[in-house]
């Protein structure tokens, strides 16, 4: 009996060749002297740097404020992720094909709306919003919902065209429109799929959130930037301190719902 | 008499459990609005529609004179390039943390539970590693600003560190999930750690090792873009500096650029992946 060798291809070290050049063109081309980096100086810097973060400022007062920002950022995400669900769902319908004989007129259309919005990051959307809504957190809570939109939208599309058809199929052939056949039959079949893709966003807008303020979108961020822009570390170390409870205590609240949901 | 009266069954059946989930949405909705100032009329005063509206209009035609197309290429291959370094020092990292923090490779944990001292050195690394992927990269970016200095170096340290924490995680899971008999029985008789790696684990895992860290090299050019905006170099410090500005047509042209960009490493990696499986 022969046994066939595992088949190799040429593909594979081809791809292993250019990732390669690549790396070496980066580094070779960025010129980021990386000896600098383990200089004495820079160690030093850093040294003095994180020791510094290491006493945080946890008087009641700035206490408060922090507080104060770490429920705006809850705020921001919730505010955010909400819009981005609802707008997603009214653009998820025009942009999926609901049944075969489905004209789709607007799928095209829609489809590419979702492609920009989800194609610009957060972070970019806040800084053009800044423009025209000035700074604070509700460019921030915009610049979360557009691009949340773009990433609901599409997974919301793919649950509606991947639903069971045959319930919807019975109602159109009863003559039922289309609004009714989507909340009667379609949406109770896929929501619990929205909602787990809604949550899942949540999360991921709460980190996001955290850090638009960086660019003056409110929140968490915006302290930050203004603390460490000031060299104030002991400030900085606290706000730090609560970005990260904020993005554990998230984390372990999802993932016992999602277990919750999942039974 | 209404029609749920004569017909009881046709009462919504959920109505109590809703009604109270739609007030307390309400509640929860109405401090969440004020805290975030959500005031969608703003848009409509007379003055921000006026900058608005210039600025879009400012978009078309996108700017493409030659100077200003040569300055976004070679902005847009820094930022492929930091991401790119970054991914690479992040692997250099995330290796040698995953193979210290990996249950698989623990030879006490053959015979039921691991013993003490292997268990807190794991767990101290795990933590680590928690902590290098709870500061979202930006965060760490403004830190490495302030050591390093502006340019590259502070963006390209900042994907280092919080990608090896999500590279460390997720080839954990990606070794335990998998199956342990081989690398089990080459533990049993005798064989090293590395020697377990090399011939159990990596072969055994080592296409979906691949597809992670290309789809983290994916990721990182989109952020690497992003991270520019606190002064890491890229494309974003240049969409910064054209944004105070209010400068729409270069703004657009950098927009168009960045997406194009995003779409092809998008291909890319696709491709890649498609190719390892």
């Amino acid at each position: 009996m022969h046994l066939k060798p595992p088949s190799s291809s040429l593909h594979g070290y081809f791809a292993l060749l250019g990732v390669g050049v690549l790396t070496i063109a980066s580094f070779w081309s960025l010129d980021i002297q990386l000896y600098k980096l383990f200089s004495f100086r820079s160690w030093e810097l850093m040294g003095k740097f994180f020791g510094e973060l290491l006493v945080p400022n946890f008087s009641g007062a700035f206490l408060i404020k922090v507080l104060y920002a770490s429920l705006e950022t809850l705020a921001m995400s919730a505010v955010g992720t909400l819009i981005a669900a609802l707008l997603g769902i009214v653009i998820a319908l025009p942009a999926s094909k609901t049944y075969s004989n489905d004209p789709i007129y607007y799928r095209a259309i829609t489809r590419w709306i979702l492609n920009l919005l989800r194609s610009i990051p957060e972070l970019i959307w806040a800084a053009l919003l800044l423009i025209s809504v000035g700074l604070g957190p509700f460019a921030g809570t915009l610049a979360l919902a557009l691009h949340t939109t773009g990433v609901l939208g599409r997974l919301f599309a793919e649950a509606i065209e991947n639903a069971p058809t045959q319930p919807g199929d019975t109602l159109r052939f009863m003559g039922v429109g289309e609004l009714k056949i989507f909340l009667y039959a379609t949406l109770p079949s896929i929501l619990p799929q929205l909602i787990s893709y809604t949550l899942y966003r949540w999360e991921n807008n709460i980190r996001a959130a955290a850090v638009l303020g960086v660019v003056g979108g409110g929140g968490l961020g915006q302290m930050l930037a203004f603390h460490m822009g000031l060299f104030q570390m002991q400030d900085t170390s606290t706000i730090l301190i609560a970005m990260i409870s904020l993005v554990l205590l998230v984390d372990s609240f999802s993932y016992l719902l999602r277990r919750y949901l999942d039974r | 008499m209404t029609l749920s009266s004569t017909h009881p069954q046709l009462r919504d059946p959920a109505w109590r459990s809703r009604l109270s989930l739609g007030i307390l949405g309400i509640i929860l909705l109405v401090p969440a609005l004020i805290s975030t100032e959500f005031k969608p009329w703003i848009f409509f005063e007379p003055d921000n529609v006026k900058v608005t509206l210039k600025f879009l209009a400012d978009f078309f035609p996108p700017n493409t004179k030659p100077d200003f197309l040569k300055l976004v290429a070679i902005e847009a291959w820094r930022t492929v390039a930091i991401a790119t370094t970054g991914t690479f020092l992040a692997l250099v990292l995330a290796i040698p943390l995953t193979l210290l923090s990996t249950r698989v490779l623990s030879i006490s944990a053959l015979t039921g539970r691991m013993a003490k001292l292997p268990f807190i050195v794991r767990q101290i690394i795990r933590f680590g590693l928690i902590l290098m992927r709870s500061i979202p990269e930006l965060v760490w970016a403004l830190v490495f600003v302030r050591v390093v200095g502006l340019g590259p170096a502070a963006g390209i340290l900042a994907i280092a560190l919080t990608y090896a924490g999500m590279l460390g995680k997720i080839y954990g899971e990606i070794l335990e999930s998998g199956n342990q008999e081989a690398s089990r029985a080459l533990l049993r008789n005798g064989a090293g750690r590395l020697q377990t790696f090399f011939y159990a684990v990596l072969p055994q895992n080592a296409s979906e090792l691949t597809s992670y860290t290309v789809y983290r090299w994916e990721c990182a050019i989109r952020s690497s873009a992003v991270l520019g905006f606190v002064g890491a170099g890229g494309l974003g410090q240049q969409m910064d500096n054209s944004m105070k500005m209010f400068n729409g047509s270069e703004v657009a042209t950098i927009l168009i650029v960045f997406m194009v960009l995003v779409a092809m490493a998008d291909r890319f990696s696709a491709q890649l992946r498609k190719l390892i499986s």
